[in-house]
């Protein structure tokens, strides 16, 4: 099948203690009806953990859902683990219970989108096929 | 050193990121597959076992891969992991779900996994993940083991693809009747009754030691979320790998396997072209389907003679 008619593959996990998975689960459904390959990890994982997983999987974005607050710490730690792993480009996108002060200082630290509860599931959909697709064109033109 | 050279290089120095690039690279077919392919060494290919595990949804396949990982890891060697898992029929998509009872394993840098959807395909998966296979083996991963689900055709040629093929079971399932069917356990080297800690393992393995009677099949038990029979089970294994390398089994499976993976890409190639020729034919197809075919194939193969002149 030719590259560009796929959606790509997209990593769908949580991070930290919350141990909630029915949103990340319906997340990863949506996105397989969508046409996405979904790499499921489950819930509990240390930022390293996906980070490393990511890297393995060349995932074309990677869709982290917190309900525990610790965002701030969390993502900025799996960017970094990512970017430790030469792996800084792909895309985070970043859901669940996130105030909104706390989304700027994420997009700083590298967060290419927050989708915040309440998020419309088309629109979630929308983002991830925006951004995976973008991600998939540029691995492209340099490949 | 050319961009090719340094994909290579970082194959075998085990770099997660350039392992993870080159089997997308090669799972997408872009210009680099055949360039790294043609690069790997074929020394590390052979000297790396490729077990086949497979079995009825929710035997316990993923949980049993994860104790036999923990089990080589201990014993200081490189795994690598091909995770399939069937893709929707209707989207394309899929969940990859395997890699969740291997998440202990998930920062190791001994230990890569990766995970494929079957994308509609039987013979480009198989490539894929020979390919992939390869790839992991290249970066000194010794073994490495390709995890599918056994129910129709498509395990049949994954069968082809592995140098021992462990086929896990379940008590309880009447998977096993159903597998017996299939002729799958036929193709086994090892069966394996995994949830030994549930009712009814006894007496399966009873029954499929007396079904295997007289033929070359190990049959044993196993519980993954006990972590029981792993090391028997890997002994098994591993026995099965030296005894087939003594014999030249194993070499001559291999050989066999380059003759299917030809004619797998083969098959693949035309099934894409042959889609895309119908797919453009502008007026409604009408007529008998045998002349159609006939047709089309001439087309196809004239187009790609053409193509290959210019
Ligand atoms: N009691 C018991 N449960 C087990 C054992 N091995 C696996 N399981 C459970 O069986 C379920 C399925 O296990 P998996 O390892 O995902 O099975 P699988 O064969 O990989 O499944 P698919 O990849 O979906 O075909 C999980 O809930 C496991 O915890 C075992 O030895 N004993
Ligand atoms: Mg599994």
């Amino acid at each position: 099948m030719e590259a560009g008619q796929r959606r790509g593959r997209v990593l769908i996990g949580k991070v930290g203690l919350d141990g909630h998975d029915r949103g990340a689960k319906f997340i990863a459904r949506s996105l397989r009806d969508d046409g996405f390959e979904v790499i499921y990890t489950g819930i509990r994982h240390t930022p390293e953990e996906i980070a490393s997983v990511a890297v393995q999987e060349d995932v074309d974005a990677i869709g982290i859902s917190l309900l525990s607050g610790a965002h701030n710490e969390l993502i900025p730690a799996m960017i970094h683990a990512l970017c430790q792993a030469d792996a800084g480009d792909i895309p985070v996108i970043v859901g669940g219970a996130i105030p909104q002060e706390d989304i700027s200082y994420l997009k700083d630290k590298g967060v290419c989108e927050v989708l915040t509860t309440g998020t419309p599931t088309q629109t979630i959909l929308d983002v991830f096929r925006m951004v995976a697709n973008e991600y998939r064109q540029k691995k492209h033109t340099y490949e | 050193m050319n961009e090719i050279d340094g994909i290579l290089k970082g194959i075998r120095e085990g770099n997660p990121r350039t392992i993870g690039r080159a089997i997308s690279a090669i799972e997408e077919g872009n210009h680099r597959a055949a360039a790294i392919l043609q690069g790997i060494n074929e020394g590390c290919v052979l000297a790396a076992t490729i077990l086949g595990i497979t079995g009825p949804p929710g035997a316990g396949k993923s949980t049993l891969i994860n104790q036999l990982i923990s089990h080589y890891r201990i014993h200081g060697k490189r795994v690598g992991i091909v995770a399939i898992d069937p893709s929707s029929p209707v989207s394309g998509g899929a969940i990859l779900g395997d890699r969740i009872r291997m998440m202990r394993h998930a920062t190791d840098p001994g230990v890569i996994i990766r995970s494929m959807s079957t994308r509609g395909r039987v013979g480009g998966l198989c490539a894929a993940a020979g390919s992939a296979a390869k790839i992991m083996a290249c970066s000194g991963c010794n073994p490495v083991i390709i995890e599918t689900v056994g129910v129709g055709h498509l395990e049949i040629d994954i069968v082809g693809l592995a140098d021992i093929v462990v086929f896990v079971l379940a008590p309880g399932f009447g998977d096993d009747v159903q597998a017996m069917k299939a002729g799958l356990i036929e193709m086994a080297d090892v069966l394996v009754v995994n949830k030994a800690d549930h009712a009814g393992a006894d007496a399966l393995i009873v029954d499929l030691k007396y079904a295997t009677q007289g033929r070359d099949c190990q049959v044993c038990s196993t519980s993954a979320t006990e972590s029981r029979g792993i090391e028997d089970l890997a002994n098994i294994i591993g026995n099965i790998a030296q005894r087939k390398r003594q014999t030249g089994q194993f070499i001559q499976k291999r050989e066999k396997m380059l003759e299917s993976e030809i004619l797998h890409r083969a098959v693949e190639l035309m099934r894409t072209k042959l889609k895309d020729r119908l797919m453009a034919q502008e007026e409604q197809i009408i007529g008998d389907p045998q002349d159609i075919v006939r047709k089309l194939l001439e087309e196809v193969c004239v187009t790609q003679l053409e193509s290959k002149k210019r």
